[in-house]
């Protein structure tokens, strides 16, 4: 009741500003992200998550049409983000830049958002210090050190272990988790017996495996990133006797998403991961957006897709507030503290980092009508990134 | 009972098992042919492709699907070397540099287009699923496939080159391109065949990594590296050289992992760098 | 057709002769800051790119070493002068020189391994090495920052008065400046007996010492040569974009410099500019219409070019210009 009150405030508000600057020229958000190469399934996701927004919230915001435009990085290059990033600006006279699927993308084009002070939305990359590197920058994925340390909380506290090995991929990413992880372990009264970093392209798990079955630890948190290599890892585990339902491994929610269970299999069973979405989290707003995603996309969505569905939110409701204005500072000023309920659950836009700040589901695997889901077993509410706290 | 090393270096001949089904045919192609085939992973792909498809679409068995990879993979790649390969022969390095890149990109978009660019999972059957226990150590059960399967190629590839007649041809061809037509044999038709029998295996090779490394439309370029460097290692056309070289990258990595794992990344680099120092022409090389 | 030159300095000389061709070219770089001042800094990045093609093209047209790994001394140039402006100095033109200086070091130990070889050997040492340089960087994290990339690069006003802008006026001009200089410097240096030397050797390794030319050597000099642009065009790109990344060493742009020289045909100093600037400008707009998919269109015109115009864009041209002139 109260939301479609809502809606049609907000229909009856967008009314009088389409009146107010209906000839107003479209608004234009350039999307850079990896669209082809290693990482372009992320991409293909975030891009979904802006199409399915913008199909179900209309392609006008306060009486101005929203226009997408889509630069391909090819990868992690800050060069090509920083150029396309110029060239949205200059040539295409874009009014908002967003996307970016990882963090040196984001770091390329944060000095471009600065000097052309133009509202920056990063959609996924997930270390730390993108936020600091722009004042027009806000974060609508989440950070490694915010997933990583309340694993590492949880894992020595309700988890219950107390001698962990930590297996991580050796690139920035994966040394955050291990960072965070192990500093929330030790701080909650854990003690960290071993830890190795593995190849960023690594296809055989299994020496590692062996390294770490050797020290005979409670609790063993992994990151690797996502595609191939969390099943490889999996499948290693299997082999090497390490029964997750006996020795607790922990991860984050790349290590267990929906590929990776089918092509593990039951294997996967009682493996525990701490994340800010699941397509299979119960509430209605995710019921609701699933089932639009499948509609539209035949397939599930991820947390990827959920980044750019709520990235574009924030820029929608941020355009409102402002009647459609894209002044950089005037939406960035509208966008902190800015709260909803998004497919993931409440989550807000911290008003003096401007990080996300969210909660963190301790989820394990099971089966679920014949499917292996990642069942919520603990809710951490409301967890802000730890390096600015 | 033995100790976990020997878990560990079982993990690493299956592995290098995999490389050589991989790169057996580029090995081939390039001693033979002369021809620097940098699309070699792309007819790996192909053959993960087919079975992907045949698996989730059609429902067929796992096992069945992989002579259907090997066959369909073979047939595009003799198309693919009538067309534009067999133009080259004789057109430069570079030339067949930037055909065959130009091949591998085409290949990516084609797959990202008809597949998506999500990770293709396959459901394999539960006999290949879980492992053994032998002699106090887990064998993974799929990794014993692995190896019996190569085995059984490496066995057919070498006896098919060794005792047939066919297998006299192209060894002919490859020692004596100019004496060998001069002896009447079809030099032609028999690269387009063996082509196609090395792009087969890299299919072969391609749908039996899917549960390994998984499959996705950067396959085109993501084992190329690896597949060079057995094929380096090991000596152009050299299959014996390959098979070596696959085994050696293959435990040199799982063990130099388990032994030192600061070194893990960097290790089967300095393997081949000190092949390559010692013997320039790779383990088996003639040239 | 002038007569053939009896003596050898008459030779070079007349190699070295300015074309009117050659000139309308580089008049034509200008052009893109009146005609397409939006595109300044896609410009500013194919000038970049072309410079490290033109580096490959001494190594690989001239003296006929093939590196699979040159972006190795891309990627040290480009560090070198992301930590000088960090530790020591933001001007740029210093920083050039210091990445000059560091990548030809590199390059001249790693010739010291490398020119021993020929053919696939030397192809897969070099990049075995690139491999190794590429992880490297990401291990020494404290130093590079890791697959974040390098933080904290700030420059100075290129020589204390041009600001590098959005539009990229600095960028490119700067890029250019350099490109134009170092590209007068290649030619120098192919025009010159030693350049011969480096053909000879291409077309033949073993017979070059015994008239008197030290083969090893002298891919020893070229390999130093073209590692020190390589880490010029590093230098370039971390300046003009304030950020360097593993992206810039990796295999990745080793082999797509390879790509765009070859395309524009190797052996001939304007290939490597040409190839860049197709390649680059094709990328760009191909993955404008479907970001996805511009694999394919590329893909695409590799493979025509090979099959319509052999030895890349300029090669199948002049040899076009050649049967046209005959008939």
């Amino acid at each position: 009741m109260r939301k479609s009150l809502l809606l049609a405030g907000a229909v009856a508000l967008a009314a009088v500003y389409a009146t107010a600057a209906s000839a107003a020229d479209p608004i234009k958000i350039g999307v850079i992200a990896a669209y082809s190469g290693q990482f372009a399934d992320t991409a293909a996701q975030i891009d979904n998550g802006i199409k399915l927004y913008m199909k179900q919230h209309g392609d006008t915001v306060a009486g101005r049409k929203i226009e997408i435009i889509r630069k391909d990085t090819g990868g992690p290059n800050p060069d090509a983000a920083k150029r396309l990033a110029q060239e949205l600006v200059v040539r295409d006279k874009v009014d908002i830049l967003a996307g970016f699927t990882l963090t040196p993308e984001a770091l390329g084009a944060a000095g471009v958002a600065t000097e052309a002070k133009k509202f920056m939305v990063d959609m996924n990359a997930a270390t730390s210090i993108v936020t600091e590197k722009s004042p027009y920058i806000v974060r609508v994925s989440l950070t490694l050190p915010q997933v990583s340390s309340t694993i590492g909380h949880w894992a020595a506290t309700k988890g219950g272990a107390k001698k962990a090995y930590t297996m991580v991929s050796d690139y920035g990413p994966g040394l955050d988790g291990e960072k965070w992880f192990q500093k929330a372990f030790k701080d909650a009264g854990g003690e960290i017996v071993g830890s190795v970093r593995m190849p960023v392209a690594n296809a055989d798990f299994s020496a590692f495996v062996q390294r770490a079955k050797d020290l005979n630890p409670e609790a063993i948190f992994v990151f690797v990133p996502g595609g191939a290599q969390p099943a490889a890892l999996g499948k290693a585990f299997a082999e090497r006797g390490m029964d997750a339902k006996k020795i607790k491994i922990f991860s984050t929610g790349e290590a267990v998403d929906e590929a990776a269970l089918k092509a593990m299999g039951d294997i996967a069973l009682g493996r525990l991961s701490g994340w800010h979405y699941d397509y299979t989290l119960k509430s209605k707003t995710n019921d609701a957006f699933v089932k639009a995603f499948n509609a539209m996309f035949k397939r599930n969505p991820d947390f990827f897709a959920v980044g750019g569905y709520d990235g574009m939110h924030v820029i929608y409701e941020a355009l409102k507030k402002t009647k459609g204005k894209t002044d950089g500072d005037a939406l960035v000023n509208v966008a902190k503290g800015m709260k909803w309920e998004s497919p993931r659950g409440p989550i807000m836009i911290d008003p003096a980092t401007r990080d996300i700040v969210q909660n963190i589901y301790m989820r394990k695997v099971e089966k679920v009508d014949g499917h292996l889901v990642n069942v919520v077993i603990d809710t951490v509410k409301d967890v802000k990134d730890p390096t600015h706290k | 009972m033995l100790p976990p090393i020997f878990g560990v270096l079982f993990d690493g001949i299956a592995y290098g098992m995999l490389l050589f089904v991989l790169s057996v045919g580029l090995s081939v192609t390039l001693g033979l042919m002369n021809f620097v085939n940098l699309a070699h992973c792309a007819f790996a792909m192909v053959g993960g492709y087919v079975t992907v498809t045949l698996v989730n679409t059609y429902n067929w068995p796992f096992i069945a699907t992989l002579p259907v990879a090997f066959i369909v993979t073979a047939l595009i790649s003799v198309v693919f070397e009538r067309v534009f390969y067999r133009r080259l022969y004789r057109a430069s390095d570079l030339d067949q540099v930037l055909l065959t890149i130009g091949l591998a990109f085409v290949s990516v978009a084609v797959a990202a287009y008809f597949f998506g660019t999500l990770q293709q999972p396959i459901p394999t059957p539960a006999f290949l699923r879980g492992s053994q226990q032998v002699l106090g150590l887990g064998l993974g059960n799929y990794r014993i496939f692995l190896i019996v399967t190569a085995l059984i190629v490496t066995v057919l590839v070498v006896a098919g080159l060794e005792y047939t007649r066919f297998g006299a041809m192209v060894r002919a061809a490859v020692d004596n391109q100019r004496m060998a037509s001069g002896l009447g044999i079809n030099v032609d038709a028999t690269f387009a065949i063996t082509f196609a029998i090395g792009s087969g295996l890299a299919g072969l090779g391609g749908a039996l990594a899917i549960e390994i490394v998984g499959l996705d439309p950067s396959f085109s370029f993501t084992y190329l590296v690896y597949v060079l460097i057995v094929v380096a290692v090991g000596g152009l056309g050299s299959i014996a050289g390959s098979f070596i070289a696959a085994m050696l990258i293959g435990i040199s990595d799982i063990a130099g992992k388990y032994y030192f794992p600061e070194l893990g990344a960097f290790l089967i680099y300095l393997v081949m760098i000190a092949v390559l120092l010692w013997k320039p022409s790779g383990l088996f090389g003639k040239r | 057709m002038a007569d053939v030159p009896l003596t050898p300095r008459a030779y070079l000389q007349a190699q070295s002769r300015w074309t009117p061709v050659e000139i309308a070219f580089w008049l034509a770089t200008l052009l893109p800051f009146w005609l397409l001042p939006d595109y300044l800094s896609l410009a500013s990045q194919v000038a970049i790119t072309a410079l490290f093609a033109l580096s490959l093209d001494i190594l690989l047209g001239y003296a006929g070493v093939v590196s699979l790994g040159h972006a190795a001394f891309f990627g040290i140039g480009a560090y070198t002068a992301g930590l000088f402006s960090k530790f020591v100095w933001g001007a740029p033109l210093p920083g050039l020189l210091v990445a000059a200086i560091v990548s030809a070091a590199s390059g001249f130990v790693v010739s010291l391994i490398v020119a021993r070889f020929r053919h696939f050997t030397l192809i897969m040492l070099t990049l075995g090495i690139g491999l190794l340089m590429q992880e490297i960087a990401n291990r020494a994290h404290w130093l590079t920052g890791g697959s974040d990339g390098l933080q904290g690069i700030s420059i100075n006003k290129v020589l204390g008065a041009f600001n590098f802008d959005l539009y990229g006026y600095t960028a490119y001009g700067y890029s250019l400046a350099v490109l134009f200089i170092l590209f007068l410097c290649a030619r120098r240096i192919v025009h010159s007996p030693f350049g011969l030397a480096l053909r000879g050797i291409r077309e033949n390794w073993t017979r070059m010492p015994a008239i008197g030319a030290p083969s090893r050597a002298h891919v020893r000099m070229a390999f130093t040569i073209a590692a020190a642009m390589a880490g010029i065009a590093g230098a370039l790109l971390t300046q003009t974009t304030q950020s360097a990344a593993l992206e810039s060493i990796s295999f990745g742009r080793s082999a797509d410099v390879l790509v765009m020289l070859v395309l524009g045909g190797a052996g001939r100093l304007y290939g490597g500019l040409i190839g860049a600037a197709i390649f680059m400008v094709a990328r760009d707009q191909f993955s404008g219409i479907a970001p996805q998919y511009w694999y394919f269109w590329i893909g695409l015109l590799l493979i025509g070019v090979v099959m319509f115009l052999p030895n890349g864009i300029l090669g199948g041209l002049s040899a076009l210009a050649a049967r046209w002139r005959k008939s």
